[in-house]
């Protein structure tokens, strides 16, 4: 559905964006991670038509983002960063101002506008001008209108900014059931909310793509990641850890606190030939039950995404700084 | 057909705006008491002797040139201020129909307001039996003058987020174009610029088209003139606002 090459923004001198590609299909919900300035909302606002590229092509739908920039804006529900509105028009009124710039009419329009109204939870303030709303409200009508249309595409550009616990849980809701049958992006800072909604995620850092792939394999990419956390009893933490060594799956192992009673190990995992941390709990388990240790926790760590996000954003980075 | 309606509905959402705030009610207010003032007061209705409104349409120029960038400044200067802009333009329409819409509300406005002097209209002719002809050419002319200095406003909104800027920088311009060909303006050009440069430079003016037509006399060129300033300065808008998206 959505399909961009090689995009490139140049803003004066300054390079914004620099060959970014991917490209995401119906039924995908693509995460946009990267640090602040990375270039996600000048992506964004080159992927909705808004900027034109100054090198590179966007596609969506089949229908060049430039030479058929109606057809494929058509397709686009677009939710631009800060959720600007027109401030004196009533939240119905402007919805039904967008209905009618996409074409709908009569009962359609009433139709269309009306439903968003109950998805968004906008029926409160529906007669209320967008200037007397709170910051919640505001970006939730800016939000309705992105998705007025029922359009195949949806580009978010941080959809939950600005919202309390309750809405965010709402708002990923429904994300995550329109990603079901839509092609959508969102843009986030949120690690966790990549975990809840995304199916795929792509990193990018000074205008470059450095990562591509699930949140499970951004995980994986995590020092902790499948790393066995046990809690021995009454023996000398310095003995398990010598024990543990030798298996073969393990690659390190060490004491995370101790005191009279027991001692927290973590247990780090070698890494097969696909860089999967080796699944380890099992065997782990079955050594110490052989040994006669007795443990009263074992748990396998997840990988953490904020870990990795510094890694490959910091990293990348640095290398930078040293290329200069 | 579909361009029309894009059009319509962005004009409809602009011309409410204005209604929204007591912005356009201010300003109804002061363009009929500020043409009642130059009509009477300044332009000595009474003491002329004629059932015409000629001293009404004499000052239309001069009061236009600061009421009309008021009304326009904000068409996009506020829509880049507010990011809205971002909103508008990745609508399923072309920047153009966009353009023309704001355009097109912003003179229903000021016709708007034209029209509310209709009293003047009544007051003639209970004085006397003017001349419906040259009534109704006047009012032509001053709507499209109206129509010329907004069209010079929105190319100057377009250029600047700050609605200050874009106000003044209208007036300056619409100002030119009222001077450009008085005596003591091409009195400077004449020593040194060639005769072409100075009779180019006299012929951007406006004075010479809207006399014409407040004498009751509808020329084609006349029209061709107010016409292709328009749409030269709409065509600009456009430019500007896409020169500031490709960086």
């Amino acid at each position: 559905m959505i399909k961009a090459q090689n995009l490139v923004k140049w803003f004066g001198p300054k390079l914004a964006v620099d060959g970014v590609s991917f490209e995401v299909k119906r039924g995908e919900v693509l995460g946009f991670l990267g640090p602040n300035g990375a270039g996600k909302s000048t992506t964004m606002r080159m992927i909705t038509g808004f900027l034109p590229p100054s090198g590179g092509t966007v596609t969506i739908d089949g229908h060049d983002i430039m030479d058929d920039g109606i057809a494929a804006r058509a397709a686009v529900g677009y939710l631009p960063e800060n959720a600007p509105a027109y401030p004196e028009m009533t939240v119905q009124g402007f919805l039904k101002f967008v209905a009618e710039l996409h074409g709908l009419r009569g009962k359609a329009r009433q139709e269309a506008v009306d439903k968003v109204i109950d998805t968004c939870f906008l029926e409160p303030v529906r007669h209320q001008t967008i200037e007397t709303l709170s910051k919640g409200y505001r970006h939730r009508t800016c939000f309705a209108q992105s998705i007025l249309a029922d359009p195949p595409v949806l580009v978010l550009d941080e959809p939950t900014d600005g919202l309390d616990p309750n809405q965010k849980h709402e708002v990923r809701n429904l994300i995550k059931r329109m990603g079901e049958s839509k092609a959508i992006i969102i843009s986030t800072h949120i690690l966790e909310e990549v975990d809840a909604v995304c199916s795929r995620v792509i990193i990018i850092d000074r205008g470059k793509l450095v990562f591509n792939g699930r949140p499970s394999e951004l995980k994986n990419r995590s020092r902790q990641a499948g790393s066995v956390v046990v809690r021995v009893r009454d023996r000398e933490a310095q003995e398990v850890t010598a024990l543990v060594a030798k298996l073969d799956e393990v690659d390190t192992c060490f004491v995370m606190e101790q005191d009279a009673a027991s001692a927290l190990l973590q247990v780090v995992p070698k890494r097969d030939a696909e860089d999967k941390p080796r699944p380890l709990a099992a065997s782990l388990a079955a050594t110490l039950q052989k040994e006669g240790v007795a443990f009263d926790e074992l748990h396998t760590q997840p990988g953490r995404l904020d870990d990795v996000f510094r890694t490959i954003t910091v990293s990348e980075t640095s290398k930078e700084g040293q290329a200069l | 057909m579909s361009a029309l309606s894009n059009i319509w509905v962005i004009a409809k959402r602009e011309l409410g705006s204005y209604f929204a705030s007591p912005v356009a009610y201010v300003f109804m207010v002061i363009f009929l008491l500020l043409t009642g003032f130059f009509t009477f007061m300044m332009g000595n209705f009474f003491a002329r002797g004629e059932a015409s409104m000629a001293s009404f349409f004499l000052w239309h120029p001069w009061l236009y040139l600061f009421l009309v960038p008021a009304v326009g400044m904000r068409l996009w200067s506020e829509e880049r201020r507010s990011g809205s802009l971002e909103l508008l333009l990745t609508m399923p329409i072309s920047g153009w129909q966009a353009i023309v819409g704001k355009f097109l509300a912003a003179w229903a406005f000021l016709a708007l307001a034209m029209a509310l002097t209709f009293p003047m209209i009544i007051t003639v002719a209970f004085l006397g039996d003017p001349d419906g002809g040259v009534i109704a050419a006047g009012y032509v002319g001053s709507f499209l003058l109206a129509g010329t200095y907004l069209a010079v406003t929105s190319m100057t909104s377009s250029m600047t987020r700050n609605q200050v800027v874009s106000f003044i920088t209208s007036v300056v311009v619409c100002l030119f174009l009222v001077l450009c060909g008085w005596p003591p303006v091409t009195a400077m050009l004449v020593n040194w610029a060639p005769a072409w440069l100075v009779d180019g430079v006299a012929n951007f003016s406006v004075m010479p088209h809207y006399d014409g037509l407040q004498r009751g006399v509808v020329d084609l060129r006349d029209m061709a003139y107010f016409a292709s300033v328009m749409v030269f300065s709409l065509f600009t808008t456009g430019v500007i606002l896409r020169c500031h998206r490709v960086g």
